[in-house]
């Protein structure tokens, strides 16, 4: 991060317009948040009264809490993250180191195939890869959720393009001391790929955690559905909106990702960062 | 650090393959026959805390069978989930789902019906006391597909403290079209810009306008479809009219809010005070009840030609696939359910129609009545009620109908067009099962 | 060999969740949807034809294409004014970062949800606001020239902050002399970012394109909860048509034709993605 000002920056009235500028801005960014706060700790008939005197109130995430299976739906997520990411820390690796170091026939080809999967996921996919689920016999299961996006074409992407980067003179030199390929993969590309792992490992999760369509098509019954999939078949009424109550599930799933989010935003935004698209 | 989370990943991944398996058994108990059901959720209140317990109840009574209720969302929510568990080989062995699902369902392959289960005299008997409002989407080619269990019709709920401050009659809702819409225009207030502050009447026609819709169309003496679900009539003069005087109430009065109106939101409108009368399910009354904080009173919907509404609500079906015993466990639930005491407890807890008659003789309902008397006007209008809009490939069918009720309120389309354009969709879905 | 065993696992996943489906789905799509007892026969182009007399989808499409017009542009603007914002150290910086960054990190389908409310007509956020400043009222969510750019503005809310993370970590890898040498001669600021800073962004305004425009086709949780496809079709994207047609209606075979054209636009972009990467691969 620059120490120096900048050249260019703006001064006087000019760097107090641009202050103000980026300040509405980002007060009307947080708006829909802070109203989900205010609401979901008011009750109901202050859902759309904006009154300072208002009483606060916890009822609202009672309900919602015992209105669907909230603890069911947070421990599927976890499971369904976790098991995505595992998978796909390992498989990306072994393809990246596949893609960087070696030479193969058709290495070129099966790239631009893995390409493909950047511009077309398999959130498009989804009436075929319901029929291939339905076959496998993984419908309305966590597994089932996971398994189309656990090979990652951006995760193969980026680990390519940072083992790229990895001096071959390390490389050769672990060889020299006896090391498998595995083991040079292991010893000396990992560790130095880091920073990317964790930028990668952070989209992977805010993803996945965030992902509905495919949920919800996948998933049928408790045992499976994803949080994302419980908010929206909690909320999805054709009884009245009760925002009180719909804001107070909405806070309970997303707030384990905000305040991870909040507790590790440095990390967050460095890791993206240094990870850097070149 | 890495390698450990590595090292973590791993176990995790192994870990969750591992207890998928497991969790995949938890659900079949060795000894108890196993009745899985969805249900939607369609009014407002504590509905899966009641379903729960009456699960409990039930197993209570019957403790070989074991009770499986599953949450499956609105409406639209739970026939996709259902048809999506009965195609890949385990549906539900029952399901709470649209009365008018039943053709669709048929269609599918995938329910049952009654019939071969109705044996014994008061079986019979049991299946002759339900409301015939409720039986007509409930049968089919001479069988019984569907029992009747949280059905409802329209009504007008209407806030009597502005009737008073408009000099109407707080005791005399209106009657007629004619009134409501004088009622409305004396009910519609306007700021000093000419905003309007309050309106007159609001009929929500956001997700399934056709089902209110119908009631304005059951009123000016116009049938939607045929009994076989194989045709529909929606650019007939009497439907055209209908929807003409539903956007005249918005255009030419000028007492009804532009464009489509949230049925979600609509409650909450009425409970905010920004409008003075609504149309919408008897099936929120408990709900209005508990969150409305002034006087409000509940009528039949105004006559046109007639008075009418389309009956609504969910059914009991019976999935095919399922053993001789869960059939047997399931159609004992339906039957327990559908008691006249549970019946009218139901009823009570929700604001659904109770489904049959002697439901409202017993003391609970009585009792319940006369602290409450808005509740009856649902059932003294069942007289009015036709089936509801209900044919093959309902899904595509009723999308027909709602796009062209949603191009004539927002006014992109007339009405007469936006009804033809409609029709002419509805025949290319409907020919195939006319052959 | 050995790179072909490291491969392995990837590729085989890949090819029967990307590859495998985009051909069974052009396969598929020459066939008729089973219903119930009928089996699916093979029926040419017939479901094309449908595809080709179908007035919602020549709808889907348009929608779908303006939607990506609105929402990129802006989204990518937005996003580089507030990267270069929050690298200029305007006080409050680390708040103001975290406060456009937030969107990202929630699901869309319960920020929607709060969205809603603010849609709201007569008492919702926004109908407060303008009301304050006697504006009249209006249904943005219930009438059709304003339920699409409604949820334009919810897209554009949640995307720009992602956005903004990625030009950031780019501003802040370019190096300060520039500015200085650039000062030196007399170059004024917005000259410095025409000629100087925008060009060099470039490669991340690509990936940022890119992520984009995927996403313009890819994310339709909104349109589930807000507005399911209405009012009358306009706010019918071509994910959720597909969507509609194979989950509501069943109709597999016609929406694996919807597929392909997904595909197909899908397919172009990424074409013409490639031939921009071939270029600035030579430029380094």
């Amino acid at each position: 991060m620059s120490a120096t000002l900048n050249v260019f920056e703006s001064r006087g009235l000019g760097r107090a317009l641009e202050t103000a500028g980026a300040w509405v801005l980002g007060f009307l960014w947080v708006l829909p948040l802070l109203y989900a706060f205010w609401t979901a700790f008011h009750p109901a008939e202050f859902s759309a009264r904006f009154a300072l005197s208002a009483p606060l109130t916890l009822e609202n995430f009672v309900s919602a809490w015992h209105a669907a299976p909230f603890a069911r739906y947070f421990l599927n997520t976890v499971l369904m993250v976790t098991m995505v990411l595992a998978a796909q820390l390992v498989l990306t690796t072994l393809a990246a180191y596949a893609f960087a170091r070696f030479e193969f026939p058709g290495r070129n080809v099966l790239f631009a195939l893995v390409l493909v999967q950047l511009m077309v996921m398999p959130d498009v996919l989804i009436v075929e890869n319901y029929r291939t689920m339905t076959v496998i016999g993984l419908k309305d299961t966590i597994l089932g959720i996971g398994l189309p996006y656990m090979a990652s074409a951006f995760g193969i992407f980026l680990l390519r393009q940072t083992f790229k980067g990895v001096p071959r003179e390390l490389d050769e030199a672990a060889r020299v001391e006896g090391c498998t390929p595995l083991q040079v993969l292991w010893k000396v590309y990992v560790p130095l790929a880091r920073p990317t792992y964790l930028a990668y490992a952070l989209v992977s999760v805010s993803y996945h955690w965030n992902n509905f369509l495919w949920p919800l098509i996948i998933t049928n019954s408790v045992e499976a559905r994803p949080v994302t999939v419980g908010l929206q078949v909690f909320s999805a009424t054709d009884q009245g909106i009760d925002w009180s109550i719909i804001t107070a599930g909405t806070l309970l799933t997303t707030a384990p990702l905000l305040i991870a989010f909040l507790l590790f935003q440095r990390q967050f935004v460095q890791s993206f960062m240094r990870a850097g698209i070149r | 650090m890495l390698d450990r989370c590595i090292r973590g990943g791993l176990a995790a991944l192994f870990a969750a393959a591992i207890g998928w398996v497991p969790t995949l058994a938890w659900g079949q108990t060795k000894n108890a026959t196993e009745v899985s059901f969805y249900y939607p959720v369609a009014v407002g209140g504590p509905i899966t805390k009641i379903v729960d317990g009456l699960a409990a109840d039930f197993e209570k009574e019957n403790p070989g069978i074991k009770l499986k209720p599953i949450y499956s969302g609105s409406y639209q929510d739970s026939i996709t989930k259902a048809l999506t568990a009965a195609k890949s080989g385990e549906p539900p062995v029952t399901s709470i789902l649209l009365s008018t699902d039943m053709y669709t369902l048929i269609d599918e392959d995938a329910i049952q019906p009654y019939d071969d289960l109705i044996k014994t005299p008061e079986d019979k008997a049991w299946l002759k006391s339900f409301y015939p409002a409720f039986m007509e989407n409930s049968q089919t080619g001479g069988k019984t597909w569907g029992i009747p269990f949280q059905r409802s019709t329209i009504v007008l709920y209407y806030n009597k403290e502005m009737f008073k401050e408009a000099g109407l009659d707080p005791n005399r809702p209106p009657a007629t079209w004619k009134e409501m819409t004088e009622y409305a225009q004396k009910l519609t207030k306007r700021d000093a810009s000419g905003k309007v502050t309050q309106w007159g009447v609001q009929i929500p026609s956001s997700g399934f306008p056709y089902w209110l819709f119908q009631g304005l169309a059951i009123e000016n003496g116009a049938t939607l479809m045929n009994a076989a679900g194989t045709q529909t009539f929606y650019d007939k003069p009497e439907v055209v009219g209908a929807l003409q005087y539903w956007v005249d109430l918005v255009n030419k009065y000028k007492v009804h809010p532009e464009g489509i109106v949230d049925w979600g939101a609509t409650p909450k409108d009425f409970f905010e005070k920004k409008v003075a009368m609504v149309w919408t399910t008897t099936g929120n009354l408990t709900s209005m009840r508990n969150n409305a904080k002034f006087d409000f009173g509940v009528a039949m919907l105004p006559s046109g030609k007639q008075r009418g509404s389309p009956t609504g609500g969910g059914n009991f079906y019976l999935f095919k696939k399922s053993t001789p015993a869960q059939r047997e466990a399931a159609f004992k639930f339906i039957k327990w359910v559908t008691q006249p005491s549970r019946a009218a407890q139901w009823g009570i807890d929700t604001g659904y129609v109770a489904v049959r008659a002697d439901a409202w003789e017993t003391p609970a309902m009585k009792q319940y009545v006369a602290g409450f008397p808005p509740a009856l006007v649902a059932r003294d209008q069942l007289p009015y009620a036709k089936a509801e809009l209900s044919t093959h490939d309902n899904q595509r069918v009723t999308k027909a109908l709602n796009d062209g009720l949603q191009a004539a309120l927002t006014g992109t389309k007339t009405p007469e067009q936006a009804m033809k354009d409609a029709q002419a969709q509805s025949e290319r879905i409907l020919r195939t099962y006319r052959r | 060999m050995y790179g072909w065993l490291l491969l392995l696992p990837a590729m085989a996943l890949l090819a029967l969740f990307t590859h495998y489906p985009a051909i069974a789905n052009l396969w598929h799509s020459f066939l008729a949807t089973p219903k119930g007892e009928r089996p699916a026969g093979f029926v040419g182009l017939e479901n094309y034809e449908q595809l080709v007399e179908d007035p919602i989808f020549w709808q889907a499409l348009s929608n779908n294409l303006w939607y990506a017009v609105g929402t990129i542009p802006v989204s990518i603007a937005i996003a580089l004014l507030m990267a270069v914002w929050v690298n200029d150290r305007i006080p409050g910086r680390g708040l103001l970062r975290l406060a456009y960054f937030t969107p990202t990190v929630l699901p869309m389908i319960a920020v929607a949800n709060i969205w809603l409310f603010f849609y709201t007509p007569e008492y919702g956020l926004l109908e407060q606001f303008t009301g304050a400043f006697g504006m009249p009222s209006h249904n943005w969510l219930g009438s059709k020239s304003t339920a699409l750019p409604a949820l334009m503005i919810v897209t554009i809310w949640k995307e720009a902050g992602f956005f903004m993370i990625f030009y950031l970590a780019a501003l802040q890898s370019m190096s300060p002399h520039l500015a200085d040498a650039a000062a030196m001669e007399g170059a004024s600021r917005w000259y410095f970012f025409r000629r100087v800073t925008f060009p060099l962004l470039m490669p991340t305004t690509l990936f940022v394109l890119v992520n984009a425009v995927i996403n313009a086709f890819r994310l339709v949780d909104h349109v589930v909860v807000m507005t399911r496809g209405g009012p009358d079709n306009a706010t019918e994207l071509l994910l959720y048509y597909i969507y509609e047609i194979g989950f509501r209606f069943w109709d597999s075979a016609y929406a694996a034709a919807l597929t392909m054209v997904l595909l197909a636009i899908l397919g172009l972009c990424a074409l013409a993605q490639f031939f921009f990467l071939e270029r600035r691969v030579h430029y380094q």
